[in-house]
């Protein structure tokens, strides 16, 4: 790069080119994004559903086709993009240092920071289900990576544990491909998918979901062979005198998503409870010049929210960088 | 005809064919599941103990404090994790005290240098978060912390570097004597040697009586841990043990190799060998008696794994090493913990042993050290520049939470003993080890693996046989 940055986006999501194109429209002239992925878009390449921008564009999209109208507008604007970078370390003084098969060791110095890395899906690990280890068990997210872009089924006879959004529309997306989603458990009263999701991807396609439900025991050496439920008390304790064994061969979790934040974290700025960044109402974190968005922050339910904090954390970087 | 065979990949067979390797000998490793370090060396503390635990006089003792001493430089020469980290055993009140007493005797009789109790203020300085309950510990500074499967694959490689044989997924089904030698039976053939060693963790009971009468008993016992990640990997400095109990060393508190905070075991006698489920009860048994070590609470919202171990106890309460009744037949049975700190006294003993049996002399041109294997992870910015500007394909990050490249990734599969499932690369680079828990890099890994091996990705293993994480193409 023959020059510094004003600007670094960290993450080539939805939220990091939101940003970058306010930043850009508010006349910051030089911006890097930094994707770790060989593409942008983040995990809308995935997405392969719609329910996509009905806000943004008043259309009902596709995930990559949303992503595709955010990439265009990256490259007419002008943006540099480096894919397949990922960042190493984010000093508090914003030092960025991060490294790519094209441009070797970067270290950089911008005015200002967008941190738009994201969110990752909590693991059986996380949750710490008793049982054993074996093949088969894996979040949503990553069974749906296998099937759309990979092509290839993660399991043929599923237990879904968790109710949000990407355990819904994955067990819509495995029946229609052919697998047998048997039911999905929910450890709460309700759950927090959205409702429409309930509707067209279990009721539809005649799933059950059992509330107050988890699961509490794997079973299986090699591969899943089967997985127990138990019905939980009101403090989410199973009552296990109650329970039931189910043969499946997969156990899908959707058991929430966690901002991706460490990165940060390192540097030393602060997350609240639910590991995303600290921000005040300019969107900046507790580090000067580092500002916030999307998942990073909150996880967010639809991607049309996660460009809107995109556009504002991209303004107030601009403000920030512009003295104002 | 071979000269040794050795039976069982843990972390003492492949540390026994490495040292045999140095000798003249033809040595082969026979390894039941697919991948080397798949029993006792998976899932255990991973502590090189210091050795004021076991019995003065006994094989445990000997072989810790022995073996102890030779991982710093094994560790240079294989190439493995090895950190030199303290232990503390803590004493909470006046009367759990005399019990360090007793540790520190035993110790200085064991002959573990360093050893000393500290109390009050001191303890703080050693220890800066280590709750005010605790009144005194006894301090070892010679205690460390490793990667036990690490050791084991390293081992191996290093040894099949050198020319030795390795038969992965093949299982030992009889032992029967010959005018000179032992006729091996396997699953899949037979193979005559001179000298077969007993090194089947688990199995090792049932091994040992297929040449000899009924003399011990394994009486598996399971370990159950929790998996903290990085931010909470400097809590503490040391590894930080209870008072032992008849039931054995407790809870403890360590910081991992990898810079993540380890916690656990319980103890539980159970009826498979093989099996290592978790279960509710242990794992919060875990919880609350790892809770009472710290002043602040432990926190348990970072947990990225909870998993279990399991422990070939023997029912004789000491190591089973050395010659047997039947010659030619070297038993290294029974070897539970402090197993992994005794594991390179143990082989190295044993090679000696069965070199001098056989007549065989030291070779000259054996290479102790193993190929270095890069870890980008551990590399200081200059090194990475560096590394960078000489190979750029290590700057292709596949496992973002633990920043493995995809380089790395490439090595261990290509390396002898080298990675043939998901499982195994995450053994030897540690892709998969962190925060996410593979969720982002182990469609890549599939399709590395996929590639590397040249078979399709649905045919690509997590770990053992029928464990394919893939079920077919979409239609």
């Amino acid at each position: 790069m023959r020059t510094e940055p004003d600007l670094i986006v960290i993450g080539g999501g939805s939220a990091g080119m939101a940003a970058a194109l306010e930043a850009k429209k508010q006349g910051v002239d030089r911006i890097l994004i930094l994707e770790t992925d060989p593409y942008l878009g983040g995990v809308l390449r995935q997405c392969i559903h719609t329910g996509f921008g009905l806000h943004t564009f008043g259309e009902d999209l596709a995930g990559p086709e949303y992503a595709a109208r955010f990439i265009r507008q990256v490259e007419e604007a002008g943006i540099e993009v480096l894919l397949s970078t990922p960042v190493l370390e984010v000093g508090s003084d914003l030092t960025v240092r991060a490294m790519s098969r094209e441009k070797g060791y970067l270290e950089l110095h911008p005015k200002a920071v967008v941190a738009a890395t994201g969110c990752r899906e909590r693991s059986a690990g996380t949750i710490a289900i008793p049982g054993t280890r074996p093949a088969g068990v894996l979040t949503a997210g990553t069974a749906q990576r296998y099937l759309n872009i990979e092509g290839y089924h993660a399991g043929k006879r599923v237990v879904i544990l968790g109710s949000g959004d990407i355990g819904l529309i994955m067990a819509r997306r495995l029946t229609l491909e052919g697998a047998k989603v048997l039911l999905v458990a929910e450890l709460m009263p309700k759950s927090g998918g959205l409702k429409r999701n309930i509707v067209q991807c279990l009721e539809d396609f005649d799933i059950p979901l059992l509330l107050s439900t988890t699961v509490v025991e794997i079973h299986g050496k090699e591969r899943v062979e089967g997985v127990s439920l138990a019905p939980v008390d009101e403090n989410l304790t199973p009552i296990l005198e109650k329970k039931w064994r189910v043969d499946c061969d997969t156990l899908l979790l959707s058991v929430g998503l966690v901002p991706e934040t460490e990165l940060f974290q390192a540097a030393g700025a602060p997350v609240e409870r639910n590991n995303g960044l600290r921000v005040d109402d300019r969107l900046m974190t507790g580090i000067p010049g580092l500002f916030a968005c999307g998942n990073a922050v909150k996880v967010h339910d639809l991607v049309d929210n996660v460009t809107l904090q995109g556009v504002k954390a991209g303004g107030f970087a601009a403000a920030f960088i512009k003295g104002e | 005809m071979e000269d040794v065979i050795v039976i069982g990949g843990g972390v003492v067979g492949c540390l026994t064919l490495r040292f045999l390797a140095s000798y003249r000998l033809k040595v082969r490793l026979i390894e039941k599941q697919y991948d080397l370090a798949s029993g006792a060396t998976m899932a255990n503390s991973a502590i090189v103990h210091a050795g004021y635990d076991p019995e003065p006089g006994s094989e445990k003792a000997r072989f810790n404090v022995e073996g102890n001493r030779l991982y710093p430089a094994l560790s240079r020469e294989l190439d493995f994790l090895y950190q030199p980290t303290p232990s503390l055993v803590a004493a909470f009140g006046e009367e759990q005290e005399e019990t360090l007493r007793k540790l520190l005797e035993r110790g200085r009789e064991n002959g573990v240098e360093g050893l000393s109790i500290r109390r009050g203020a001191e303890l703080s300085g050693i220890e800066p978060l280590l709750s005010d309950r605790v009144t005194s510990a006894l301090y070892a500074p010679t205690a460390g912390i490793t990667e036990p499967w690490g050791v084991a694959i390293a081992a191996c490689e290093n040894a099949m570097d050198n020319g030795a044989l390795l038969n992965l997924g093949e299982e030992v089904t009889g032992l029967s004597r010959l005018p000179d030698g032992i006729l091996v039976v396997t699953d899949r053939g037979e193979y005559k040697a001179r000298a077969v060693v007993n090194a089947a963790g688990v199995w090792s009971d049932k091994i040992h009586d297929m040449l000899l009468p009924h003399a011990f008993t394994i009486k598996p016992r399971l370990g159950q841990y929790y998996l903290l990640d990085r931010r909470a990997g400097d809590m503490v400095k040391n590894t930080l043990f209870a008072c032992p109990t008849k039931e054995g060393k407790g809870v403890l508190l360590s910081p991992s190799v990898h810079g993540k905070l380890l916690i656990g075991p319980d103890a539980k006698e159970v009826p498979d060998r093989e099996l290592t489920p978790t279960d509710a009860e242990g794992l919060r048994f875990v919880r609350e008696a790892a809770a009472r070590f710290l002043r602040v609470p432990l926190p348990m919202n970072l947990t990225i794994r909870t998993y279990a171990g399991i422990r070939p106890t023997p029912d004789t309460g000491d190591f089973i090493v050395g010659r047997s009744d039947v010659p030619g037949f070297y038993q290294a049975a029974g070897i539970e913990s402090p197993g992994l700190a005794s594991a390179p006294a143990i082989a190295r003993e044993l090679a000696q042993e069965i070199a001098r049996d056989l007549g065989a002399e030291k070779r000259d041109d054996f290479d102790p050290f193993r190929r270095k294997q890069i870890r980008l992870n551990r590399m200081s910015e200059e090194e990475k520049r560096d590394l960078i500007s000489r190979d750029s394909r290590y700057a292709v990050i596949v496992c973002k939470c633990e920043k493995v490249s995809e380089a790395e990734i490439v090595d261990a599969i290509h390396r002898n003993a080298g990675a043939r499932s998901v499982k195994g690369v995450k053994k030897r680079v540690g892709a998969g080890f962190g925060r996410c828990q593979a969720g982002f890099c182990q469609p890549v890994v599939v399709s590395i693996l996929s590639r590397e091996l040249g078979i399709p990705k649905d045919q690509v293993l997590y770990d053992g046989p029928g464990s394919e994480i893939l079920k077919g193409k979409v239609k």
